[in-house]
This record gives C-alpha cells, sequence and structure tokens, in this order.
C-alpha cells in the first residue's frame, strides 16, 4: 500500500526523523493560511499523487514569496499531472503540500528495503541523491552502498554509523544521519514497510540535515496490525475498478490490451495473459477470481472487466479441481445472464466434469462461445476481440 | 521412492476444526493419506469425523500418534506461530498452506528454524503429493497419476492445469511441490531441484515460476552446476507489468528486476527446455522424455 509524501512526513516526524514545515492543503481557500502558517519567504509547492516522476513533470516547484507560491498552488491543484509512472492519463492532483524551502548544499539517498534473496533487510545508501535511483543502479552500481541486516537482531548502531561515515565524514553530519538511519529501520521494521526512502536527504547550508522528500510503501499482509496505517489509504489514487474487485476478494490489475480475462488462481491468470500475447492479442487486465469462482464473484468480475470500455471479448479460464465444471459452468452462465455481456465470451474449462460443464455452457442459449485448449480458446478471444 | 512424502508419512493437521482445515482434512481423509492426528488448542479429546483424535498441542500429538508431518491451515496472524510449535515437537516436514502471513513473520521464522533438523514447506502454497500414496494440501488428487516426474512450482491452478496436461498424456508424477507464492519462502526451488536430483525414481522434473525475486535465476545456477536429470520449465508474466503485484505477494517486477524474459533467458542458458506457452507444457516434457529413452 501506497501513501502519499505528506503522510509519510508526518510518519518520519513522529519518529523524530527532520523535515521542512509543511502543510497539506486540498483546496484553493486553505492556501493564503497554511503559507502563512509555514512563514518564510521561498516555498516548495508539492503534488500529492501516487507515483514517481513529478519533479520533472512540473509536480514540483519553487516559489518566491507567498503570492507567487500561491498562485502555483492554484494552478496545480485540480490540473493533471503526467509523470513516467503516472501512464499516459496522468493523475488528478487532489492534494498539494507546502513546504518551506531549505538552501542545500549536498543531496544524499537512503533507503530501506527487504532483500527477499537473502532474506534481511538493507540499507540502501549514495551521494547520488535527488537522481533517479534505479538509473543509477543501472548505469553506477558503485555508486550504491549496501548494508545487510538482520530482523532478528535489528540494526546495530556500528552498521547506522557506517551508513553515515559513507556518505560524509563531518562529525556533526555523521552523528544526524547516523541517527537518521536507526529512525528510518525502526520505521521499516516496526510498521512493516516494504520500502523507507528519502530522496534526497539534504545537508542545508547552515549545516542541518533534513528529509526534503519522503516515501513508505507498506507490505499488505502486515496492515491487520497496523489499523492506524491502514487509514492513511487514499481511495481516490487507486483504480476504482481495483477497489472495487477488492470488495468482492477479487485480485485485479487494470491493463492495455482489449481481451479480457477472469481466470482462477494467480499463477493461472498470468499464463492466460501470456497465451492471449501469444495468439497475437493483448490481454486488458489480470483478474484471479479465487478458487471457489463464486456466482457473486463471478459476476462482479465481468461488471468491473466490463467497466473497460477497450475490452472487446473476454476469455474465461477455469481449472476446475475440487470445484468442479459444471458447478463453475452453471455459475458462469447465472452470472453471463444477470449482466447482460456486451461483448463474446470464450469459456474454457477443464478438470473434473468438463464435459458435463461444456454442455450446460452449450445449452444456455446466451453467446458463449466453448474452446477446447487454452491455445485455442486464446486465439478465439482475440479474433473475436478484432471483430466486434 | 519419491521425495518428502510416501505411504508412510503421518500427517497432522494444525488447524483442522477451521472452515479451510476441516475441508481439506476430509479430501486428505478420502485420498487416502494417513491422517493421525488434528491440532486444534482447546478443543483437545475430541475427535474429527469421528476418527481423527484431536489435540491441543502438537507436541501431545506426535508423542501420542507418532506423526512426522504436519500441514497449517491457521489464520495468518497465528501462522508463524504455528510453524514454529511444529519444529519445535520434532516434525520433520512443516506444510504451510496459510496465506497473507507478513514477510517479516517469515524471515524471523526461517531464522528460528535454522536450528532445527525440518524442512518447511510454503507458505502460500497448495501443499505437495507422492500420487497413490500421500496428499498434502488442496490440490485436486485426482489430477495426478503416479509416474516418474518431479513438478515444482511456485504457484496452484497453474500447477494443476500442468499436472492435467501430463497426466492426460499418460505421464505420471513422482511427487509435486508448490514452494508458493510468498517472498520469502520456506523451501526454494533450489531445494527441491536438490531432493528430485537425488530420488532414484524422478527422471525428469518440471519448474513452473513466475515473475519476482530471484528464485529462478537461482534455479537455473543449481541445474547449470549440479543437475543430471533434464528439466522443463514455464515462468509466467511475460506480460505483466511493472511495480504492480499479480496476486502472489513475491509476484511483482521491481527496479527491473524479476521479469519473466531474464528468468526464461537465465534457465535457458542452464540447458532448461523453456515452453512458452502454458499450453505447451505437457507436449514438451512428451518430446524431452523421448529424446531421454531414445538416446
Amino acid at each position: 500500500m501506497k501513501i502519499h509524501e505528506y503522510q509519510a512526513k508526518e510518519i518520519f516526524t513522529r519518529y523524530g526523523i527532520p523535515v521542512p514545515k509543511n502543510k497539506m492543503v486540498e483546496s484553493a481557500e486553505a492556501i493564503d493560511g497554511a503559507l502563512r502558517e509555514i512563514g518564510g519567504d521561498t516555498f516548495v509547492v508539492k503534488a500529492q499523487i501516487h507515483a514517481g516522476g513529478r519533479g520533472k513533470a512540473g509536480g514540483v516547484r519553487v516559489a518566491q514569496g507567498a503570492s507567487e507560491a500561491a498562485r502555483i498552488a492554484r494552478e496545480m491543484l485540480g490540473a493533471k499531472l503526467v509523470t513516467r509512472q503516472s501512464g499516459p492519463q496522468g493523475r488528478v492532483v487532489r492534494k498539494i503540500s507546502l513546504d518551506a524551502a531549505v538552501a542545500i548544499d549536498r543531496e544524499y539517498y537512503l533507503a530501506v528495503t527487504l532483500d527477499r534473496a537473502k532474506a534481511r533487510g538493507v540499507i540502501l545508501s549514495s551521494q547520488a541523491g535527488g537522481m533517479d535511483i534505479e538509473e543509477v543502479a543501472h548505469t553506477q552500481p558503485e555508486k550504491i552502498n549496501k548494508t545487510y541486516f538482520d530482523l532478528v537482531f535489528g540494526l546495530a548502531s556500528y552498521q547506522a554509523r557506517e551508513v553515515a561515515l559513507g556518505l560524509g565524514k563531518d562529525p556533526a553530519f555523521v552523528k544526524a544521519v547516523t541517527q537518521i538511519v536507526q529512525k528510518l529501520t525502526e520505521i521499516f521494521v516496526r510498521l512493516d514497510a516494504s520500502l523507507v526512502e528519502i530522496n534526497p536527504l539534504v545537508l542545508t547550508r547552515d549545516g542541518a540535515v533534513t528529509a526534503i522528500d519522503a516515501k513508505i510503501d507498506f507490505e499488505d499482509n502486515g496492515l491487520y496490525r497496523h489499523p492506524e496505517v491502514g487509514a492513511l489509504r487514499d481511495p481516490l489514487e487507486e483504480d476504482p475498478r481495483e477497489v472495487e474487485a477488492k470488495k468482492y476478494n477479487l485480485n485485479y490489475v487494470g491493463l492495455d490490451g482489449s481481451v479480457g480475462c477472469m481466470v482462477n488462481g494467480a499463477g493461472l491468470a498470468m499464463a492466460t495473459m501470456d497465451v492471449i500475447m501469444l495468439a497475437g492479442g493483448m490481454p486488458a487486465n489480470f483478474l484471479d477470481v479465487g478458487g471457489g469462482a463464486k456466482v457473486d464473484q463471478v459476476k462482479a468480475a465481468f461488471k468491473i472487466i466490463l467497466s473497460d470500455e477497450r475490452v472487446k471479448s473476454i476469455l474465461v479460464n477455469i481449472f476446475g479441481g475440487i470445484m468442479k465444471c459444471d458447478v463453475v459452468a452453471d455459475g458462469i452462465i447465472q452470472a453471463a445472464r444477470d449482466v447482460q455481456l456486451r461483448v463474446p465470451l470464450v469459456v474454457r474449462l477443464e478438470g473434473t466434469n468438463v464435459e458435463k460443464g461444456k454442455e450446460l455452457l452449450r445449452q444456455s442459449g446466451i453467446r458463449i462461445t466453448p474452446a477446447e485448449g487454452l491455445s485455442q480458446a486464446a486465439s478465439l478471444a482475440v479474433q473475436l476481440a478484432g471483430k466486434s | 521412492m519419491s521425495i518428502l512424502i510416501h505411504s508412510g508419512t503421518k500427517v497432522l493437521c494444525q488447524g483442522i476444526t477451521g472452515d479451510a482445515g476441516s475441508f481439506h482434512a476430509r479430501q486428505m481423509l478420502e485420498y487416502g493419506t494417513r491422517l493421525v492426528a488434528g491440532v486444534t488448542p482447546g478443543k483437545g479429546g475430541t475427535r474429527f469425523e469421528d476418527k481423527v483424535p484431536v489435540f491441543d498441542s502438537v507436541k501431545e500429538a506426535v508423542r501420542e500418534t507418532g506423526a512426522n508431518a504436519s500441514v497449517i491451515f491457521v489464520p495468518a496472524p497465528f501462522a508463524a506461530d504455528a510453524i514454529r510449535e511444529g519444529a519445535d515437537a520434532g516434525l520433520e516436514l512443516v506444510i504451510c498452506i496459510t496465506e497473507g502471513i507478513p514477510v517479516s513473520d517469515m524471515i524471523k521464522v526461517k531464522r528460528f528454524l535454522e536450528g532445527y533438523p525440518v524442512r518447511l514447506i510454503g507458505p502460500n502454497c497448495p501443499g505437495l503429493i507422492t500420487p497413490g500414496e500421500c496428499k498434502i494440501g488442496i490440490m485436486p488428487g485426482y489430477i495426478h497419476k503416479a509416474g516418474k516426474v518431479g513438478v515444482v512450482s511456485r504457484s496452484g491452478t497453474l500447477t494443476y492445469e500442468a499436472v492435467w496436461q501430463l497426466t492426460s498424456r499418460g505421464i505420471g508424477q513422482s511427487t509435486c511441490v508448490g514452494i508458493g507464492g510468498d517472498p520469502v519462502p520456506g523451501s526454494g526451488f533450489t531445494d527441491i531441484l536438490d531432493l528430485f536430483n537425488r530420488d532414484p525414481r524422478t527422471e525428469t522434473v518440471v519448474l513452473i515460476g513466475e515473475i519476482g525475486g530471484e528464485e529462478e535465476e537461482r534455479a537455473a545456477d543449481y541445474i547449470q552446476r549440479e543437475m543430471i536429470k533434464p528439466v522443463v520449465a514455464f515462468v509466467a508474466g511475460l506480460t505483466a507489468p511493472e511495480g504492480r503485484r499479480m496476486g502472489h505477494a513475491g509476484a511483482i517486477i521491481s527496479a527491473g528486476s524479476g521479469k519473466a524474459e531474464d528468468k526464461i533467458k537465465k534457465l535457458e542458458a542452464a540447458g532448461v527446455t523453456v515452453s512458452r506457452s502454458p499450453a505447451d507444457i505437457g507436449e514438451t516434457v512428451s518430446d524431452v522424455l523421448k529424446k531421454v529413452r531414445v538416446p
């Protein structure tokens, strides 16, 4: 789960990581008051959206004086921002953060994440701050230091010092960074985060160290034990189809193609997307309807798939194991009747009672094409998407 | 022969009285698995389906029944604890079906297990089966057939699909192992490949991977170094976008790593025959078997 920068900064403040004075606003009326509260004469106006690459897209702008800051903030609120991570359709900026600007001397990168293969936490630190860190990792991997720590023992103080010493030698700087590294790790461990990142962490001209950006991603499986974190979810930043899917215990991810698909099981769902591509089409979504494929779930799944205008055909691929094919077929027919499909439906069933299931589909009287194998099913769905 | 489980394996079920636990315990009994005990704290002294004794603790169940493997169906917040209890009771094998365990819990559990002679399969997995002998998990038993192909996978239904393609062609399986879809699994591909490599019955191995992490890459390294048997693979997620989790907690391409095409390249470079389409897994195995048998 992602949260906004201003929310991450609130968490930083709670844990004692210094951040510039800032205030989140959602309406034009609140802007002037917020700027007065922050004070000073240079501000940074920052769009709050759940997509990276805001800086280059004009979503982070420096303003001299409160009146310029207010003008930029008004422009930004409600505008669409297209970044390299937002997709071509962009994101509407519903919230902005107004920050006090700091005089930057040097910029650093600091993050805590998980190394899956090593089953350890890892602190990533670099003097190449403020840049696209993935780009740095790719082109100049030697510029990123990695410090691994055990989640059982936690981060040792010497490790935090080593991270700080890798970034600079001034004793006051090392002391400040050591503390920030410890706090950052504490947030990562205590809140079941999957990433805690500061890019950039800055040394100001007056010698202070402060996080002028903040990012925290949380592990979904850990949310049950942190209700206060779950409360930070901003549903407006999520795909409404994914929000709807969650209500029915469905796993949905919207994609760009024209062949909608509904499958039981995540691995088989991914494999079905792949076989659509191999048949010359592109999948419109990933959708795991769960092992049971119950009628109300199938119905909700059809509705969510069809809410995407680009969908021109739907491929249902169900492996009926413990849930038998005839039961699954019955559910599909019922759901298809209730939803009134506007596009052709190809159904591929495999497993127990498969012949019975196919017979039910053929006799249903609705526009369902039963397919024999997985390849044939995908070809049919791709062909039908091209026609309609 | 087979790996990990056989007709002599005595199984206990942690969380046998819950919805999923009781349903699948019944299925396992029907398949012929020697399910000798159930464990649910507070329900000790009762019987499941009038025959399987239920105990309050795993230690007690092991002492009374001689169980040597456990299958866990307890909810995510308590699953890590259940795994530790299984290991502490001296079990050789613990299979955790539960989905949704926080990754930090799993890391701690793995560290805890280091002192015990136990193998953990899962979590977030379908379990494992040695066809005709023993089924521990949630897979439909009848799609399997006893034979000589070992199957190891990060997925559930995709494995059933692959197994069904094998069985439909008359190709049987020695043991099928689902290692699960989480970022930090109890056992990795390499652990299971090594067992298949040493198993006299297994002649060929099917490996089913997916996007995210480095399990497939490490498997490729192992195969190149040690594997004396042919391996056929499929990797799901060629069309998966970066940065999006595809159902499984571990199925995510992040910062450009964990892509299906990179995994496929690495496996192919290690001599693995990779089936590009999920529809051709059975056919690919069939071709490889023909080559093995006719030198």
